[in-house]
């Protein structure tokens, strides 16, 4: 099942801002919750999260605690060539992830 | 309203009407957007820290959160820096700070690449009624702010157990 889900519009005029979304799956642990027996939960959240367009990094985002879970991003990148638009991502429990889409400038 | 009906005070005669007209006021206000209420930055020591000193403008900011949040744990949240830009004043970073989250410091936006649209869209957890600032930092170090204020029915740091 992928981790991530992104949308970018389908041909993007080039030199133009153009939208893109990103939905990653993850708990956003905030590390004030317990479990049944009442052990807390140990924190974990996507500490930082990046966004390469083709190969130059356009867009990062320091997140915390104070972003709802499966974080959701809307943004917008300045369309140039033709490429992939790649995100990486890791949490506290030091798991990365990553995911792209293609982008294609008419 | 005793007097008599003259022309210094007309109002009585239709008091219906304004009656009305204060109604659609009132019926209007939750619908108004949550930064239209909120001038004045809040106090809060990692926002004042973030800053060391400097003193953001009021302008060009837009935070939209919605006035009341049923629930914390899910909040859309939209800020947007107003243009136009130029490579010398781009906006490099969007910070945004929580005045009653455990987390003050609830996320950071970076923008290496020059984009001539700055808005960023996401959820936030809110822990309790509160105000938010967004602060964007220019490439000429200028500093832009905004603030708006929430109220919020439900925790987002609550198990809902």
């Amino acid at each position: 099942m992928p981790d991530a889900r992104i949308t970018v519009p389908a041909p993007v005029p080039r030199g133009k801002p153009f939208e893109v979304r990103i939905i990653v799956r993850h708990p956003m642990e905030t590390g004030y919750r317990t479990d049944e027996s009442g052990k807390s939960i140990p924190r974990n959240v996507i500490r930082s999260l990046t966004c390469r367009y083709n190969g130059e990094v356009v867009f990062s985002a320091r997140l915390s605690s104070g972003i709802a879970a499966n974080p959701y991003l809307r943004f917008f990148v300045t369309a140039k060539e033709s490429g992939p638009l790649a995100f990486e991502w890791v949490d506290d429990a030091g798991v990365r992830g990553s995911d792209s889409a293609a982008v294609t400038v008419a | 309203m005793t007097k008599p009906a003259s022309g210094v005070c007309s109002y009585t005669l239709k008091p219906r009407r304004r009656w009305l007209q204060s109604g659609a006021a009132l019926a209007l206000l939750p619908w108004l957007p949550a930064h239209a209420a909120a001038e004045e930055l809040p106090q809060i020591p990692a926002m004042t820290a973030f800053l060391a000193g400097r003193k953001p403008v009021a302008a060009r900011v837009r935070l939209t959160l919605p006035q009341l949040a049923d629930n914390g744990q899910t909040v859309p949240m939209k800020v947007t820096v107003d243009g136009p830009f130029t490579p010398a004043t781009r906006v490099t970073a969007v910070n945004l700070f929580s005045e009653a989250n455990p987390v003050p410091e609830m996320a950071q936006f970076e923008f290496p690449a020059y984009v001539e649209r700055v808005e960023v869209e996401s959820r936030v957890r809110l822990a309790a009624s509160q105000k938010i600032v967004a602060v964007a930092t220019l490439a000429d170090g200028a500093l832009l702010a905004s603030a708006a204020e929430v109220i919020v029915t439900i925790a987002g740091c609550m198990d809902g157990t």
